[in-house]
Protein backbone atom coordinates (compact mmCIF):
# COMPACT_ATOMS: atom_id res chain seq x y z
CA UNK A 1 0.00 0.00 0.00
CA UNK A 2 1.14 3.48 -0.63
CA UNK A 3 0.36 6.29 1.57
CA UNK A 4 1.11 9.90 1.22
CA UNK A 5 0.66 11.48 4.75
CA UNK A 6 2.85 14.23 4.05
CA UNK A 7 0.34 17.18 3.53
CA UNK A 8 1.90 19.87 5.42
CA UNK A 9 5.01 19.68 3.39
CA UNK A 10 3.05 19.75 0.32
CA UNK A 11 0.12 18.61 -1.31
CA UNK A 12 -1.37 16.66 -4.42
CA UNK A 13 -2.64 19.49 -6.92
CA UNK A 14 -6.42 18.67 -6.95
CA UNK A 15 -8.63 18.36 -10.34
CA UNK A 16 -10.31 21.90 -10.25
CA UNK A 17 -5.96 23.29 -10.12
CA UNK A 18 -5.20 21.33 -13.22
CA UNK A 19 -8.11 22.10 -14.60
CA UNK A 20 -7.89 25.72 -14.12
CA UNK A 21 -4.10 26.04 -14.65
CA UNK A 22 -3.94 23.44 -18.23
CA UNK A 23 -6.24 25.92 -20.29
CA UNK A 24 -4.58 28.49 -19.00
CA UNK A 25 -0.83 27.52 -19.94
CA UNK A 26 -2.55 26.99 -23.69
CA UNK A 27 -4.17 29.89 -24.26
CA UNK A 28 -3.73 32.73 -21.45
CA UNK A 29 -0.06 33.36 -22.58
CA UNK A 30 -0.84 36.89 -22.82
CA UNK A 31 1.53 39.16 -20.61
CA UNK A 32 -1.45 41.03 -18.25
CA UNK A 33 0.35 44.32 -18.31
CA UNK A 34 -0.41 44.25 -22.43
CA UNK A 35 -2.67 46.55 -23.77
CA UNK A 36 -3.57 44.38 -26.40
CA UNK A 37 -6.36 41.40 -26.52
CA UNK A 38 -3.92 38.73 -25.38
CA UNK A 39 -2.45 41.19 -22.62
CA UNK A 40 -6.65 42.11 -21.91
CA UNK A 41 -7.80 38.48 -21.57
CA UNK A 42 -4.91 37.39 -18.88
CA UNK A 43 -5.47 40.82 -17.16
CA UNK A 44 -9.00 40.04 -16.58
CA UNK A 45 -8.57 36.33 -15.60
CA UNK A 46 -5.77 37.38 -13.21
CA UNK A 47 -8.57 40.05 -11.61
CA UNK A 48 -11.22 37.49 -11.40
CA UNK A 49 -8.13 35.14 -9.51
CA UNK A 50 -7.56 38.00 -7.28
CA UNK A 51 -11.20 38.76 -6.34
CA UNK A 52 -11.29 34.81 -5.69
CA UNK A 53 -8.77 34.61 -3.02
CA UNK A 54 -9.92 37.68 -1.25
CA UNK A 55 -13.41 36.44 -1.16
CA UNK A 56 -12.18 33.48 0.66
CA UNK A 57 -10.14 35.64 3.00
CA UNK A 58 -13.46 37.83 3.69
CA UNK A 59 -10.53 40.98 2.22
CA UNK A 60 -10.84 42.67 -0.67
CA UNK A 61 -8.89 42.18 -4.18
CA UNK A 62 -7.22 45.35 -3.81
CA UNK A 63 -5.46 43.62 -0.85
CA UNK A 64 -4.20 40.67 -2.13
CA UNK A 65 -0.33 40.84 -3.78
CA UNK A 66 0.60 37.50 -5.34
CA UNK A 67 3.98 36.17 -4.31
CA UNK A 68 6.14 33.92 -5.84
CA UNK A 69 5.56 31.40 -2.31
CA UNK A 70 4.66 31.78 1.20
CA UNK A 71 8.11 32.51 2.36
CA UNK A 72 8.14 35.55 0.43
CA UNK A 73 4.67 36.90 1.75
CA UNK A 74 6.28 36.33 5.10
CA UNK A 75 9.86 37.86 4.33
CA UNK A 76 7.79 41.07 2.34
CA UNK A 77 5.41 41.52 5.31
CA UNK A 78 7.80 41.52 8.08
CA UNK A 79 10.09 43.67 6.58
CA UNK A 80 7.86 46.03 5.69
CA UNK A 81 6.22 46.36 8.77
CA UNK A 82 9.75 46.52 10.49
CA UNK A 83 10.44 49.80 8.00
CA UNK A 84 7.44 51.46 8.72
CA UNK A 85 7.52 51.17 12.51
CA UNK A 86 10.79 52.59 12.47
CA UNK A 87 9.81 55.63 10.25
CA UNK A 88 8.15 56.04 13.95
CA UNK A 89 10.90 55.53 15.94
CA UNK A 90 9.57 51.81 16.50
CA UNK A 91 11.67 48.97 16.34
CA UNK A 92 10.38 46.55 18.64
CA UNK A 93 8.67 43.25 17.55
CA UNK A 94 7.19 40.41 19.40
CA UNK A 95 6.99 36.97 17.71
CA UNK A 96 7.05 33.42 19.46
CA UNK A 97 9.57 30.72 19.51
CA UNK A 98 7.78 27.86 17.10
CA UNK A 99 7.33 30.30 14.02
CA UNK A 100 8.72 28.87 11.01
CA UNK A 101 12.52 30.24 9.44
CA UNK A 102 10.42 32.09 7.05
CA UNK A 103 9.53 34.18 9.65
CA UNK A 104 12.62 33.72 12.56
CA UNK A 105 15.55 34.17 9.70
CA UNK A 106 13.79 37.42 8.61
CA UNK A 107 13.26 38.62 12.48
CA UNK A 108 17.30 37.65 12.93
CA UNK A 109 17.95 39.62 9.89
CA UNK A 110 15.98 42.67 11.50
CA UNK A 111 17.55 42.14 15.06
CA UNK A 112 20.96 42.54 12.75
CA UNK A 113 19.66 45.81 11.73
CA UNK A 114 19.27 47.08 15.09
CA UNK A 115 15.34 45.86 15.77
CA UNK A 116 14.37 44.10 19.42
CA UNK A 117 12.08 41.00 18.87
CA UNK A 118 10.94 38.79 21.97
CA UNK A 119 10.21 35.89 21.21
CA UNK A 120 6.67 34.74 23.32
CA UNK A 121 7.16 31.22 24.93
CA UNK A 122 4.69 28.62 23.43
CA UNK A 123 4.33 26.11 26.90
CA UNK A 124 4.42 22.55 26.62
CA UNK A 125 0.84 23.15 25.08
CA UNK A 126 2.56 24.94 21.73
CA UNK A 127 0.02 27.93 22.86
CA UNK A 128 1.27 31.53 22.90
CA UNK A 129 -0.19 33.10 26.27
CA UNK A 130 -2.64 36.26 25.54
CA UNK A 131 -1.53 37.72 28.96
CA UNK A 132 2.67 37.20 28.36
CA UNK A 133 2.11 39.09 24.72
CA UNK A 134 0.12 42.01 26.38
CA UNK A 135 2.98 42.15 29.18
CA UNK A 136 5.57 41.84 26.73
CA UNK A 137 3.79 44.73 24.17
CA UNK A 138 5.58 48.19 24.43
CA UNK A 139 5.30 51.49 23.22
CA UNK A 140 7.58 51.06 20.61
CA UNK A 141 6.40 47.65 19.42
CA UNK A 142 5.40 47.92 15.75
CA UNK A 143 4.65 44.77 14.96
CA UNK A 144 3.33 41.17 16.58
CA UNK A 145 3.69 38.15 14.48
CA UNK A 146 2.32 34.74 15.03
CA UNK A 147 1.63 31.97 13.27
CA UNK A 148 -1.73 30.83 12.69
CA UNK A 149 -1.35 26.81 13.22
CA UNK A 150 2.75 25.35 13.59
CA UNK A 151 3.66 23.73 10.59
CA UNK A 152 4.77 20.58 12.78
CA UNK A 153 2.68 20.19 15.33
CA UNK A 154 -0.43 21.77 14.34
CA UNK A 155 -1.01 24.12 17.28
CA UNK A 156 -3.29 26.40 16.42
CA UNK A 157 -2.69 30.19 17.92
CA UNK A 158 -5.53 32.28 19.39
CA UNK A 159 -5.39 34.07 16.23
CA UNK A 160 -8.28 36.26 16.73
CA UNK A 161 -7.58 37.49 20.40
CA UNK A 162 -3.83 38.35 19.53
CA UNK A 163 -5.66 40.74 16.65
CA UNK A 164 -8.43 42.55 19.01
CA UNK A 165 -5.60 43.13 21.34
CA UNK A 166 -3.19 44.77 19.03
CA UNK A 167 -5.57 46.61 17.31
CA UNK A 168 -6.31 47.86 20.66
CA UNK A 169 -2.80 48.85 21.11
CA UNK A 170 -2.49 50.45 17.70
CA UNK A 171 0.88 47.35 16.60
CA UNK A 172 0.29 45.85 13.02
CA UNK A 173 -0.83 42.04 13.24
CA UNK A 174 0.85 39.38 10.95
CA UNK A 175 -0.08 36.35 10.67
CA UNK A 176 1.84 33.27 8.77
CA UNK A 177 -0.69 31.12 7.55
CA UNK A 178 0.41 29.04 5.04
CA UNK A 179 -1.14 25.68 7.05
CA UNK A 180 -4.37 27.27 7.89
CA UNK A 181 -5.83 28.91 4.61
CA UNK A 182 -7.65 26.60 2.97
CA UNK A 183 -8.19 24.09 6.23
CA UNK A 184 -9.93 25.98 8.45
CA UNK A 185 -11.92 29.15 8.45
CA UNK A 186 -9.75 32.35 7.86
CA UNK A 187 -11.81 36.23 8.50
CA UNK A 188 -9.36 38.76 8.04
CA UNK A 189 -11.88 40.58 9.52
CA UNK A 190 -13.03 38.71 12.48
CA UNK A 191 -10.16 37.64 13.33
CA UNK A 192 -8.43 41.28 13.62
CA UNK A 193 -5.44 40.53 10.92
CA UNK A 194 -3.36 43.52 9.25
CA UNK A 195 -0.82 41.34 7.59
CA UNK A 196 -1.70 37.13 6.45
CA UNK A 197 0.82 34.94 4.50
CA UNK A 198 -0.27 31.86 2.32
CA UNK A 199 1.32 29.69 -0.07
CA UNK A 200 -0.94 27.23 -3.05
CA UNK A 201 0.93 24.79 -2.41
CA UNK A 202 -0.39 23.54 0.87
CA UNK A 203 -4.26 23.46 -0.12
CA UNK A 204 -3.62 21.46 -3.39
CA UNK A 205 -2.35 24.39 -6.00
CA UNK A 206 0.88 23.91 -7.67
CA UNK A 207 4.34 24.86 -6.25
CA UNK A 208 5.94 28.13 -6.88
CA UNK A 209 2.89 30.63 -6.13
CA UNK A 210 1.55 32.32 -2.65
CA UNK A 211 -0.34 35.81 -1.79
CA UNK A 212 0.51 38.43 0.79
CA UNK A 213 -2.58 39.93 2.36
CA UNK A 214 -2.14 43.54 3.48
CA UNK A 215 -4.83 45.92 4.76
CA UNK A 216 -5.61 48.96 2.80
CA UNK A 217 -4.16 51.03 5.76
CA UNK A 218 -0.96 49.38 5.32
CA UNK A 219 1.39 51.75 3.66
CA UNK A 220 3.08 48.91 1.97
CA UNK A 221 5.72 49.68 -0.36
CA UNK A 222 7.45 47.01 -3.14
CA UNK A 223 9.55 44.46 -1.94
CA UNK A 224 10.59 43.76 -5.51
CA UNK A 225 11.73 46.85 -7.45
CA UNK A 226 10.62 46.72 -11.10
CA UNK A 227 7.48 46.98 -13.14
CA UNK A 228 3.69 48.31 -12.26
CA UNK A 229 2.49 44.55 -11.16
CA UNK A 230 0.71 44.16 -8.45
CA UNK A 231 -0.30 47.32 -7.94
CA UNK A 232 3.38 48.85 -8.54
CA UNK A 233 4.41 46.70 -5.03
CA UNK A 234 5.72 43.35 -6.78
CA UNK A 235 7.55 43.63 -10.06
CA UNK A 236 7.54 40.62 -12.38
CA UNK A 237 5.12 39.36 -14.78
CA UNK A 238 2.61 37.45 -13.04
CA UNK A 239 2.83 33.67 -13.15
CA UNK A 240 -1.30 33.43 -14.50
CA UNK A 241 -1.23 29.63 -15.08
CA UNK A 242 -0.54 29.04 -11.15
CA UNK A 243 -1.92 31.94 -9.70
CA UNK A 244 -5.64 30.66 -11.46
CA UNK A 245 -4.81 27.25 -10.37
CA UNK A 246 -4.27 28.47 -6.76
CA UNK A 247 -7.60 30.36 -6.54
CA UNK A 248 -9.26 27.41 -8.31
CA UNK A 249 -7.77 25.27 -5.38
CA UNK A 250 -8.63 27.58 -2.96
CA UNK A 251 -12.50 28.60 -3.74
CA UNK A 252 -12.83 24.35 -3.54
CA UNK A 253 -11.30 24.50 -0.45
CA UNK A 254 -12.98 27.05 1.46
CA UNK A 255 -16.45 25.79 -0.21
CA UNK A 256 -15.59 22.27 1.19
CA UNK A 257 -13.96 23.29 4.32
CA UNK A 258 -16.69 22.04 6.85
CA UNK A 259 -16.66 18.67 5.62
CA UNK A 260 -12.74 18.49 4.58
CA UNK A 261 -12.34 19.40 8.30
CA UNK A 262 -14.53 16.95 9.68
CA UNK A 263 -13.59 13.91 7.37
CA UNK A 264 -9.69 14.53 8.10
CA UNK A 265 -10.22 15.32 12.07
CA UNK A 266 -11.77 12.04 12.33
CA UNK A 267 -8.76 10.40 10.51
CA UNK A 268 -6.28 12.19 12.88
CA UNK A 269 -8.60 11.76 16.03
CA UNK A 270 -7.73 7.74 15.05
CA UNK A 271 -4.10 8.35 14.23
CA UNK A 272 -3.45 10.04 17.76
CA UNK A 273 -5.99 7.32 19.52
CA UNK A 274 -3.85 4.23 18.29
CA UNK A 275 -0.46 5.88 18.18
CA UNK A 276 -0.85 6.74 22.14
CA UNK A 277 -0.99 2.86 22.55
CA UNK A 278 2.63 2.96 21.46
CA UNK A 279 4.45 2.85 25.20
CA UNK A 280 6.48 5.40 25.43
CA UNK A 281 5.20 7.72 22.86
CA UNK A 282 3.95 11.69 23.65
CA UNK A 283 1.31 13.27 20.90
CA UNK A 284 3.04 17.05 20.65
CA UNK A 285 1.23 20.08 20.79
CA UNK A 286 -2.73 21.20 22.63
CA UNK A 287 -4.87 18.31 21.87
CA UNK A 288 -7.73 21.39 22.22
CA UNK A 289 -6.57 23.69 19.69
CA UNK A 290 -5.24 21.69 16.69
CA UNK A 291 -5.27 21.84 13.00
CA UNK A 292 -7.36 19.05 11.20
CA UNK A 293 -4.64 17.28 9.07
CA UNK A 294 -1.49 17.03 11.84
CA UNK A 295 -0.58 14.90 13.79
CA UNK A 296 2.88 14.45 15.95
CA UNK A 297 4.31 11.99 17.93
CA UNK A 298 7.56 11.37 19.99
CA UNK A 299 8.80 7.56 20.45
CA UNK A 300 11.12 7.29 23.01
CA UNK A 301 14.48 5.27 22.45
CA UNK A 302 14.47 5.76 18.62
CA UNK A 303 15.48 7.91 15.97
CA UNK A 304 13.39 10.02 13.52
CA UNK A 305 14.80 9.84 10.45
CA UNK A 306 15.52 5.61 10.84
CA UNK A 307 11.66 5.87 11.80
CA UNK A 308 10.73 7.76 8.21
CA UNK A 309 12.62 5.85 5.82
CA UNK A 310 11.50 2.53 7.31
CA UNK A 311 8.34 4.01 6.81
CA UNK A 312 8.75 4.85 3.41
CA UNK A 313 10.29 1.60 2.81
CA UNK A 314 6.46 0.60 3.78
CA UNK A 315 5.51 2.78 1.04
CA UNK A 316 4.31 5.48 3.40
CA UNK A 317 5.43 8.96 3.50
CA UNK A 318 5.84 11.24 6.38
CA UNK A 319 8.35 13.80 8.04
CA UNK A 320 10.37 14.12 11.36
CA UNK A 321 11.68 16.80 13.33
CA UNK A 322 14.36 14.77 14.13
CA UNK A 323 18.36 16.68 13.29
CA UNK A 324 19.42 13.79 10.70
CA UNK A 325 16.27 14.46 8.40
CA UNK A 326 17.18 18.50 8.79
CA UNK A 327 21.10 17.81 8.35
CA UNK A 328 21.42 19.71 10.97
CA UNK A 329 22.92 18.73 14.96
CA UNK A 330 20.04 19.90 16.60
CA UNK A 331 16.50 18.26 16.35
CA UNK A 332 13.61 20.85 15.46
CA UNK A 333 13.78 24.32 17.21
CA UNK A 334 9.85 23.62 17.30
CA UNK A 335 10.05 20.34 19.94
CA UNK A 336 12.66 21.58 21.85
CA UNK A 337 10.67 24.93 22.45
CA UNK A 338 7.49 22.84 24.36
CA UNK A 339 10.72 22.03 26.26
CA UNK A 340 11.00 18.19 25.17
CA UNK A 341 14.77 16.98 25.70
CA UNK A 342 16.80 16.81 22.82
CA UNK A 343 17.18 12.32 23.35
CA UNK A 344 12.97 12.68 22.87
CA UNK A 345 12.75 15.11 20.23
CA UNK A 346 15.35 13.17 18.17
CA UNK A 347 12.35 10.36 17.75
CA UNK A 348 9.70 12.44 16.54
CA UNK A 349 7.19 12.02 13.88
CA UNK A 350 4.77 13.94 11.85
CA UNK A 351 2.00 12.46 9.76
CA UNK A 352 -0.13 15.17 7.67
CA UNK A 353 -3.15 14.19 6.50
CA UNK A 354 -5.53 15.48 3.73
CA UNK A 355 -8.83 14.88 2.80
CA UNK A 356 -7.03 13.14 0.04
CA UNK A 357 -6.35 10.71 2.04
CA UNK A 358 -8.82 7.61 3.53
CA UNK A 359 -9.54 5.67 6.93
CA UNK A 360 -7.71 2.67 4.96
CA UNK A 361 -4.55 4.44 4.72
CA UNK A 362 -4.89 5.20 8.58
CA UNK A 363 -5.45 1.72 9.35
CA UNK A 364 -2.36 0.75 7.63
CA UNK A 365 -0.64 3.29 9.16
CA UNK A 366 -1.63 2.14 12.41
CA UNK A 367 -0.49 -1.57 11.26
CA UNK A 368 3.06 -0.26 10.37
CA UNK A 369 4.29 2.44 12.72
CA UNK A 370 3.77 0.29 15.82
CA UNK A 371 5.99 -2.32 13.92
CA UNK A 372 8.91 -0.22 12.87
CA UNK A 373 8.87 1.49 16.25
CA UNK A 374 9.21 -2.09 17.93
CA UNK A 375 11.66 -3.15 15.23
CA UNK A 376 14.01 0.38 15.68
CA UNK A 377 13.75 -0.24 19.70
CA UNK A 378 14.68 -3.98 19.37
CA UNK A 379 18.21 -2.64 18.03
CA UNK A 380 18.65 0.55 20.40
CA UNK A 381 21.12 0.68 23.12
CA UNK A 382 18.76 3.67 24.17
CA UNK A 383 15.60 1.54 24.86
CA UNK A 384 17.67 -1.18 26.44
CA UNK A 385 18.55 1.13 29.06
CA UNK A 386 15.08 2.35 29.57
CA UNK A 387 14.06 -1.01 30.28
CA UNK A 388 16.78 -1.75 32.53
CA UNK A 389 15.36 1.23 34.45
CA UNK A 390 11.70 0.71 34.20
CA UNK A 391 9.32 -1.45 36.81
CA UNK A 392 6.44 -1.55 33.97
CA UNK A 393 7.90 -1.65 30.57
CA UNK A 394 4.13 -1.16 28.74
CA UNK A 395 3.90 2.69 30.90
CA UNK A 396 1.96 4.33 28.14
CA UNK A 397 3.50 8.30 28.26
CA UNK A 398 0.06 9.17 27.73
CA UNK B 1 17.19 18.99 0.38
CA UNK B 2 16.64 15.61 0.54
CA UNK B 3 19.61 13.40 1.33
CA UNK B 4 20.93 11.02 -0.62
CA UNK B 5 21.40 7.58 0.26
CA UNK B 6 23.07 4.84 -1.54
CA UNK B 7 21.84 1.41 -2.51
CA UNK B 8 24.56 -0.20 -0.15
CA UNK B 9 23.46 1.94 2.24
CA UNK B 10 19.89 1.64 2.08
CA UNK B 11 20.09 -2.22 1.99
CA UNK B 12 22.37 -1.90 5.60
CA UNK B 13 19.67 -0.16 7.06
CA UNK B 14 16.41 -2.07 5.71
CA UNK B 15 18.10 -5.36 6.97
CA UNK B 16 21.21 -4.98 8.99
CA UNK B 17 23.82 -7.29 9.86
CA UNK B 18 24.88 -8.26 13.10
CA UNK B 19 22.22 -6.84 15.20
CA UNK B 20 21.88 -7.83 18.93
CA UNK B 21 23.57 -8.82 21.99
CA UNK B 22 26.41 -10.90 23.37
CA UNK B 23 25.70 -12.10 26.52
CA UNK B 24 28.99 -13.65 27.65
CA UNK B 25 31.19 -10.90 25.71
CA UNK B 26 34.44 -10.36 26.18
CA UNK B 27 34.66 -6.64 24.99
CA UNK B 28 31.71 -4.28 24.84
CA UNK B 29 31.79 -0.70 23.41
CA UNK B 30 29.28 2.26 23.55
CA UNK B 31 29.93 5.69 21.91
CA UNK B 32 27.98 8.70 21.04
CA UNK B 33 25.36 10.44 23.07
CA UNK B 34 21.40 10.33 22.75
CA UNK B 35 21.17 14.00 22.61
CA UNK B 36 23.39 14.30 19.75
CA UNK B 37 20.92 11.86 18.52
CA UNK B 38 23.16 8.31 18.02
CA UNK B 39 24.68 5.87 20.09
CA UNK B 40 26.73 2.84 19.03
CA UNK B 41 27.12 -0.41 21.59
CA UNK B 42 29.38 -3.11 19.85
CA UNK B 43 29.88 -6.70 21.59
CA UNK B 44 32.72 -8.83 20.92
CA UNK B 45 33.52 -12.20 21.11
CA UNK B 46 37.36 -12.96 21.02
CA UNK B 47 38.94 -16.61 20.60
CA UNK B 48 42.46 -17.08 22.47
CA UNK B 49 44.25 -16.46 19.76
CA UNK B 50 42.74 -12.73 19.63
CA UNK B 51 40.23 -13.75 16.51
CA UNK B 52 36.99 -11.91 16.37
CA UNK B 53 34.68 -14.82 16.24
CA UNK B 54 31.52 -13.01 16.61
CA UNK B 55 29.99 -9.27 16.79
CA UNK B 56 26.39 -8.04 17.36
CA UNK B 57 25.79 -4.09 17.22
CA UNK B 58 23.02 -2.15 18.46
CA UNK B 59 22.42 1.41 17.60
CA UNK B 60 20.09 4.61 18.09
CA UNK B 61 20.19 6.51 15.59
CA UNK B 62 19.36 7.36 12.24
CA UNK B 63 19.60 5.11 8.70
CA UNK B 64 23.50 5.88 8.37
CA UNK B 65 24.27 5.68 11.75
CA UNK B 66 22.57 1.50 11.59
CA UNK B 67 24.00 1.15 8.15
CA UNK B 68 27.64 2.10 9.46
CA UNK B 69 27.09 -0.04 12.55
CA UNK B 70 26.31 -3.24 10.13
CA UNK B 71 28.84 -3.16 7.52
CA UNK B 72 31.67 -1.94 10.23
CA UNK B 73 30.64 -5.57 12.10
CA UNK B 74 30.75 -7.49 8.54
CA UNK B 75 34.37 -6.17 8.09
CA UNK B 76 35.93 -7.25 11.30
CA UNK B 77 34.21 -10.55 11.41
CA UNK B 78 36.38 -13.82 11.45
CA UNK B 79 39.26 -10.91 11.85
CA UNK B 80 42.72 -10.71 14.10
CA UNK B 81 41.76 -7.55 16.24
CA UNK B 82 44.77 -6.03 15.12
CA UNK B 83 42.87 -5.97 12.12
CA UNK B 84 40.05 -4.74 13.55
CA UNK B 85 42.11 -1.69 14.98
CA UNK B 86 42.88 -0.78 11.47
CA UNK B 87 39.69 -0.17 10.79
CA UNK B 88 39.26 3.73 9.16
CA UNK B 89 36.04 5.76 8.84
CA UNK B 90 36.71 6.06 5.51
CA UNK B 91 37.08 2.35 4.61
CA UNK B 92 33.30 2.17 6.18
CA UNK B 93 32.07 5.27 3.92
CA UNK B 94 34.07 3.28 0.77
CA UNK B 95 32.02 -0.19 1.53
CA UNK B 96 28.77 1.67 1.98
CA UNK B 97 29.51 3.55 -1.78
CA UNK B 98 29.68 6.65 -0.04
CA UNK B 99 27.64 8.95 3.01
CA UNK B 100 25.91 12.18 1.96
CA UNK B 101 28.58 14.67 3.85
CA UNK B 102 26.65 15.39 6.84
CA UNK B 103 26.67 11.95 7.67
CA UNK B 104 30.40 10.89 7.62
CA UNK B 105 30.44 11.32 11.61
CA UNK B 106 28.23 7.82 11.15
CA UNK B 107 31.26 6.26 9.91
CA UNK B 108 33.64 7.82 12.47
CA UNK B 109 30.99 6.37 15.31
CA UNK B 110 31.47 3.32 14.17
CA UNK B 111 34.96 2.95 14.29
CA UNK B 112 35.29 4.62 17.59
CA UNK B 113 32.83 1.57 18.47
CA UNK B 114 34.79 -0.93 17.41
CA UNK B 115 38.07 1.08 18.68
CA UNK B 116 36.35 1.18 22.14
CA UNK B 117 34.97 -2.29 22.09
CA UNK B 118 38.37 -4.05 21.26
CA UNK B 119 39.66 -1.58 23.96
CA UNK B 120 37.17 -3.01 26.62
CA UNK B 121 38.76 -6.40 25.32
CA UNK B 122 41.97 -5.50 26.33
CA UNK B 123 41.26 -3.91 29.87
CA UNK B 124 39.55 -7.21 30.54
CA UNK B 125 42.53 -8.74 29.77
CA UNK B 126 45.07 -6.53 31.93
CA UNK B 127 46.66 -5.98 28.43
CA UNK B 128 48.09 -2.51 28.47
CA UNK B 129 46.19 -0.56 25.14
CA UNK B 130 46.32 3.03 24.42
CA UNK B 131 42.55 4.10 23.21
CA UNK B 132 43.04 4.92 20.00
CA UNK B 133 40.92 8.41 20.01
CA UNK B 134 43.01 10.29 22.02
CA UNK B 135 41.02 13.25 21.82
CA UNK B 136 37.64 12.46 23.26
CA UNK B 137 39.39 10.19 26.22
CA UNK B 138 37.49 7.60 25.19
CA UNK B 139 34.30 8.90 26.76
CA UNK B 140 31.88 10.22 25.04
CA UNK B 141 32.94 10.54 21.45
CA UNK B 142 29.76 11.29 19.19
CA UNK B 143 31.79 11.99 15.77
CA UNK B 144 30.31 15.16 15.47
CA UNK B 145 32.19 18.26 14.81
CA UNK B 146 30.28 20.77 17.19
CA UNK B 147 32.51 23.80 15.48
CA UNK B 148 30.25 23.94 12.36
CA UNK B 149 27.57 25.73 12.18
CA UNK B 150 24.19 24.74 10.81
CA UNK B 151 24.17 25.43 6.87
Amino acid sequence: MFVYADNAATTAMSRAAVEAMTPAMHQLYGNPSSLHQKGREANYALMGAREAVARCLNASAREIYFTGCGTEADNWAITEAARLGAEQGKRHIISDTIEHHAVLHTLKKLEKQGFEVTYLPVHEDGVVRLEELAAALRPDTCLVTVMFSNNEIGTVQPVREIGALCRERGVLFHTDAVQAVGHMPVDVEADNIDMLSLSGHKFHAPKGVGALYCRKSVKLKNFIEGGAQERGRRGGTEAIPAILAMAAALEESCAHLEENAAKVSAMRDKLIAGLRQIPCSRCNGSPDHRAPGIVSFCFEGIEGESLLLRLDLAGICASSGSACTSGSLDPSHVLLALGLPHEIAHGSLRLSLSAYNTMEEVDYILEQVPQVVRELRQMSPVWMHMLEKMEDPYRAAN
Amino acid sequence: MAMEYSEKVMEHFAHPHNVGVIEDADGVGEVGNAKCGDIMRMYLKVSADEIIEDVKFQTFGCASAIATSSIATDMIKGQPLSEALKLTNQAVVESLDGLPAVKVHCSVLAEQAVKAAVADYYKRKGLPYEHPCGACGGEGCCGHDHGHEEE
